[in-house]
């Protein structure tokens, strides 16, 4: 795979009018699997613009063959995620205004997954972990067949169903990001947030501590918080979602009063991680294709 | 790996996640840094204000004497580092214990200082920032860990496990470190209230101010604490069924906590400040204004 890492970007031909010399100069990654480089463009500011603006615009006069993946423009959809002057954001929701253009703006793909073509990278990780999720198990209906909650016990969870599963979190940590061998055991803050939102449902009563644990792996997660730094939706995700499982895992695996209590008080021990998996998507489906290990990661 | 016996130990082998790793990644390869602010401040500046309390703190502990004002000096002031004072060679006006034989020249400080230490140590702040500034692991958001073999084939770390093996495992034991350091924020408003001693009846001096802060922040500190948060209400399903623990988690432990960074900076701080003025004052450096 031949890439180029952007010290020396390849230039477009100018525009046939001719670039005014405060033209923006934009560097897009462009490139497939077998290789890529950044590529800048030229093009005139416009007041208000964003950067998926004005790479729009880029497409639509001077690289009609531009792959970029967008829906709503609205930072609601989470398709233009990317990462914007080395930091992970929604193209969207990125003005040009707040960025320094006395130099080149640079635009790349999410590094932390496959590239497709130029901006457009497979998250299908992220699919494959979203079947793994235990799914919501409500108790028995009250008398007159209905669920009821209390207002005070939903409104902690309102927080985590804004996102926009845009995966800026899943790119920017590191944990897969600079660890690709921990794809296969770790779970990502994205669905912490998913498992933090069904541990705190006050209907669900499916315990899935272990599974969090021995699963979903969030002991690899060193709350370095850069989840939440680059929440478009912000979500405070590691205080409010990766710290309250974590606490809870303590309750279950690492609290030997907690356990003394279960002990004397009857409590039902936490739910084993082979139970938790039989609510997953992934169990009524076909047998998972084993993990190739990436070469040389000494894991 | 559990502690807990009713936890299946070992557990079944987890089913792996069905991703196909090792494809070629989208973009410039992550060892090249993209970002064009200055990323590396934060980490820098946080990692030295660490090392800087680590250096005096080491001091501070090691210097067994100046740590306390007595009222022969006309003040009350004890040093947070020597609370409470558990040695032999303590004076007497502030000696708990001794639990250490007399005439040993243990400074008090050292026999207790690994509870708070213990306490900063495992905080879920302070674990990004030394994780951060010193294990770089990352130094920033979007920058590579240092150790990343796949963004770095020479890095000098093979495989990250995070926290799930010793001895980072080792962090889960951070709420009884909060269970001791508990006791620790009782004494040092003990210390507070007596700092307002003065011969002859209550005075308050600079030095009465400075440790009533550090008594006030270090309260801050401690009840802001994600494990404080977890066990105040955060572990409850339903809020609705105790009125009283969710009273205290919105309006206390989660105000609190949203500022846990500002308050674990400005504890340390007014430690630091609370110790040396208190040294200097000792030491004749300069007198104590009394204010009232």
């Amino acid at each position: 795979m031949a890439i180029d890492t952007g010290s020396a970007p390849t230039t477009a031909p100018e525009p046939p009018s001719g670039a005014p010399p405060q033209d923006l100069v934009m560097r897009l990654w462009r490139g497939d699997a077998s290789g890529g480089r950044f590529q800048e463009y030229r093009v005139a500011p416009q007041e208000g613009e964003v950067v998926l603006d004005v790479v729009h615009r880029i497409q639509a006069t001077q690289a009609p063959d531009l792959a970029v993946r967008w829906n709503c423009k609205a930072g609601k959809c989470g398709s233009c995620s990317a990462e914007i002057n080395g930091r992970p954001a929604l193209m969207c929701m990125t003005r040009m205004s707040t960025l320094a253009t006395d130099q080149p703006v640079t635009v790349s793909p999410m590094r932390a997954f496959p590239i497709m073509r130029d901006l457009v990278t497979d998250v299908s990780y992220n699919f494959e972990v979203a079947k793994l999720i235990p799914a919501f198990k409500p108790g028995p209906r009250d008398p007159d067949g209905l669920y009821r909650m209390a207002q005070v016990d939903i409104d902690r969870g309102q927080e985590f169903h804004k996102c926009i599963e845009c995966f800026l979190c899943q790119n920017v940590c590191h944990v897969i990001r600079d660890h690709e061998e921990n794809k296969p055991r770790y779970a990502g803050p994205r669905f912490f947030v998913r498992l933090a939102e069904l541990e705190m449902h006050p209907l669900d009563t499916l315990d899935r501590r272990d599974y969090i644990h021995q699963d979903m792996g969030i002991g690899y997660c060193n709350i370095t918080k850069c989840c939440t730094e680059v929440c478009p939706e912000d979500i405070h995700i590691t205080d409010n979602a990766i710290i309250p499982l974590k606490e809870r895992i303590v309750d279950s695996h690492y609290d030997p009063v907690a356990w003394l209590g279960r002990k004397i008080t009857g409590r039902p021990a936490p739910l084993r991680a082979s139970e938790a998996r039989k609510h997953t998507g992934a169990a009524h489906a076909q047998p998972p294709a084993a993990a190739t290990p990436e070469p040389g990661d000494g894991a | 790996m559990s502690v807990i016996e009713d936890v299946p130990s070992p557990a079944p082998r987890p089913q792996p996640i069905p991703v196909r790793i090792g494809a070629p990644r989208a973009g410039p390869p992550r060892a090249v840094v993209l970002r064009k602010d200055p990323w590396w401040a934060q980490p820098l500046v946080t990692g030295l204000g660490l090392l800087a309390f680590v250096v005096y703190a080491t001091w501070a502990a090691f210097r067994n004497g100046h740590y306390f004002i007595g009222l022969d000096q006309a003040r009350n002031y004890l040093s947070p580092f020597y609370s409470p004072c558990l040695a032999a060679n303590c004076p007497p006006a502030v000696r708990w214990g001794p639990v250490t034989p007399a005439n040993s020249g243990f400074s008090p400080a050292l026999i207790i200082l690994i509870f708070p230490l213990a306490f900063r140590l495992t905080c879920y702040y302070y674990r990004k920032t030394y994780y951060r500034a010193f294990w770089l692991s990352p130094p920033a958001c979007a920058v590579a860990d240092a150790g990343s073999t796949s963004a770095k084939p020479n890095a000098f770390r093979k495989r990250y496990t995070g926290e799930t093996r010793f001895p980072l495992v080792l962090q889960n034991v951070h709420r009884y470190t909060w269970y001791f350091t508990f006791i620790f924020a009782v004494l040092l408003t003990y210390d507070a209230i007596e700092a307002f001693r003065f011969p002859g009846g209550i005075g308050i001096g600079v030095g009465t101010l400075i440790l009533v802060a550090n008594s006030v922040f270090i309260w801050a500190y401690q009840l802001g604490c994600h494990a404080c948060r977890h066990l105040s209400g955060g572990n409850l399903k339903k809020f609705s069924k105790a009125p009283a623990r969710r009273w205290i988690w919105t309006n206390l432990t989660t105000p609190l906590n949203k500022h846990h960074q500002l308050f674990a900076w400005l504890s340390l701080m007014t430690i630091v400040v609370s110790d040396l003025y208190i040294y200097l004052v000792s030491s004749g450096a300069f007198s104590d204004p009394r204010i009232f």
